[in-house]
């Protein structure tokens, strides 16, 4: 580090030495880089991901891919379950409260007397994906840890309604899901 | 004996058509690969992939195969992508084509209709005196009756004597192309996009035409033929090609060739951020594309002066070395004058020309874009000063010392 300061301190400041001055050997300097780059994405690594055919989730694509979809990315929610298969949703409406763009419509009913651990659960549990400004306060509300939002992105619809999901769907929003599968031909 | 007589004028005149058809030919035909090229080696460098959807699979291949043959090419290998991408230019051509033409309401119509044409024309006009290959003889012969006279067929579509110079004069006047298209507009972008093209393209001129005339002052010649001859055969071959003779004027020319051709890093006239698009904001679909056209032919046209002026033209060197022929490719292959040898040199010639292409791509994705000033400094404080001091010194070199063959 300290040879390095030294060295900077003996040279003239940038641009100012011959070499800057002729422009030529930074512009061979360049010429190898981008050269190098070429030959790297050639052989190695590029950022793209084959989108409609390969999911940014596929294994192998992401390896070769130079940028990671982050895993907290904030996108569509998912209901957790719990060990029971059941959603962990005690519909205590605090998600509801916490939500600014008033996205979420819950309508609690009593659990069945077997389930035991708890009083109430959702009977209806739609978030209307259109008004969702996606800003995760549902998910820190949460005490029961039952609303997630999920890296899952891709979700064209044909129409409105579709895009205010239910409980089931919201149940079964599994992000490695999202790739849209061409029909085959 | 024979009833009818090719003299050296009809066939002259038959073969120079063929090299106009087949010089505008090659030279559409560079462009879509270059538009390609561009675009892969600008995805390539920034870790992208770039086009590499519109193009032919393994499975299209189908459609020229007999019907009960069909099938018997499997599924997986049919989806192989041929050169993936490799559609794509005519896919822009196809979309630019059936754009509406949209004509702004305060343009000056006639100049806004003529500059496309204005700006293509010279450049199309240059790539006539252009020399793209050695020499073909047709010998005397007789063919089905008909007697072919002897006849020399020199490879560049017009060939004049100052060739070079007829290069220089037209291909400047594209100039006027942008001019036009920029003050038609009616709009102020297009009108600083042309002000800008036109005084970098003025500027450039001199250190390009001072240039020029170093290189031409060497090989004593404006003929382009006695300049690829006068290469091939100074110093044993590769060594007299005028970039190891001349390579501060080489450099020079390189240098303003880029700027001639409003290319980076040198592309103000056209400058995104700061202009739209330049002087062809306003101009959409085929008059849109007839400027793109302008300005990859005019590369095209830049890079095959290079390639002529300093890379010995269609001269290979190692050939030329031999004992057994000073100038053609093959003295040794074929006999000069030879069909095959006119054929390779042609190649020859090609392939130097796209390195040098290839070496434009590759700066474009290299350089940032100089400023103004910058850009005039260089040219007019840099530049010139540097290419008429080499011209001086040449001109010295060459009346004391008229058997040195470096540097002069």
């Amino acid at each position: 580090m300290a040879g390095s300061h030294d060295h900077v301190e003996e040279a003239l400041p940038p641009g100012k030495s011959f070499s800057d001055r002729v422009y030529l050997p930074a512009v061979m300097r360049g010429l190898k880089l981008t050269v190098q780059k070429f030959w790297g994405t050639v052989t190695d690594r590029h950022a793209t991901v084959q989108y409609p055919e390969v999911g940014i989730y596929d294994a192998s694509e992401a390896e070769r891919a130079i940028g990671h979809p982050n895993p907290r990315y904030r996108g569509e929610h998912i209901l957790v379950k719990d060990e029971q298969g059941r959603e962990k949703c005690v519909a205590c409406l605090l998600c509801m409260a916490a939500c600014p763009a008033l996205c979420i419509h819950i309508e609690p009913e009593p659990t069945p007397p077997e389930w035991g651990d708890r009083e109430r659960r959702p009977k209806v549990f739609e978030i209307d994906m259109l008004r969702c400004i996606y800003c995760g306060y549902c998910e820190e509300a949460c005490p029961c840890d039952a609303i997630r939002l999920t890296p899952k992105f891709y979700t064209p619809t044909t129409s409105r309604t579709e895009r205010v999901y239910d409980k089931e769907r919201l149940l079964e929003n599994n992000p490695a899901a999202q790739v849209p599968q061409r029909p085959a031909k | 004996m024979t009833e009818y007589v090719l003299t050296p004028e009809m066939i002259g005149f038959v073969g120079t058509v063929l090299k106009a058809l087949l010089v505008i030919g090659m030279a559409l035909q560079i462009v879509p690969g270059c538009i390609y090229f561009e675009r892969k080696i600008a995805a390539y460098v920034q870790h992208r992939l770039g086009p590499n959807r519109v193009n032919f699979t393994i499975g299209t291949l189908r459609y020229l195969m007999p019907e009960s043959m069909r099938d018997s090419i499997p599924e997986g290998l049919a989806r192989v992508k041929l050169i993936p991408g490799s559609l794509q230019p005519l896919a822009d051509a196809i979309k630019l084509a059936f754009k509406e033409e949209v004509i702004p309401e305060k343009a000056d119509k006639l100049l806004y209709n003529l500059g496309p044409a204005l700006a293509f024309i010279p450049v199309g006009t240059a790539l006539c005196f252009l020399p793209f290959g050695a020499t073909l003889v047709v010998p005397d012969m007789v063919i089905g009756g008909v007697e072919v006279q002897r006849t020399a067929i020199e490879m560049s579509v017009s060939n004049v004597v100052p060739g070079m110079l007829m290069l220089l004069a037209v291909s400047s006047l594209g100039v006027y192309g942008i001019a036009c298209g920029g003050w038609g507009s009616g709009s102020k972008y297009p009108l600083m996009g042309a002000i800008r093209a036109a005084a970098q393209m003025v500027s450039y001129e001199v250190p390009l035409g001072i240039a020029f005339l170093i290189a031409l002052a060497s090989v004593g010649s404006l003929d382009g033929q006695e300049i690829v001859r006068n290469q091939a055969e100074t110093n044993g071959g590769v060594l007299g090609w005028l970039i190891f003779r001349q390579p501060l004027a080489a450099l020079i020319f390189l240098v303003a060739m880029f700027a001639e051709n409003n290319r980076l890093p040198f592309d103000l006239p056209e400058a995104e951020p700061e202009l739209v698009g330049g002087y062809h904001t306003e101009y959409t679909g085929l008059k849109f594309a007839i400027f793109f056209l302008g300005e990859y032919c005019a590369m095209i046209l830049m890079c095959g002066l290079f390639t002529t002026l300093f890379l010995g033209g269609w001269s290979f060197g190692p050939f030329e070395a031999t004992q057994f022929g000073p100038v053609s490719l093959g003295g040794w292959i074929t006999p000069e004058g030879g069909i095959i040898n006119t054929l390779l040199s042609i190649v020859v010639f090609s392939t130097k020309l796209l390195l040098v292409l290839l070496l434009q791509l590759w700066i474009r994705w290299t350089l940032p874009r100089f400023r103004y000033d910058q850009l005039m400094d260089l040219g007019w404080k840099v530049l010139t000063p540097l290419a008429l001091g080499n011209l001086a010194i040449t001109a010295i070199l060459i009346t004391k010392f008229p058997n040195f063959t470096f540097f002069a």
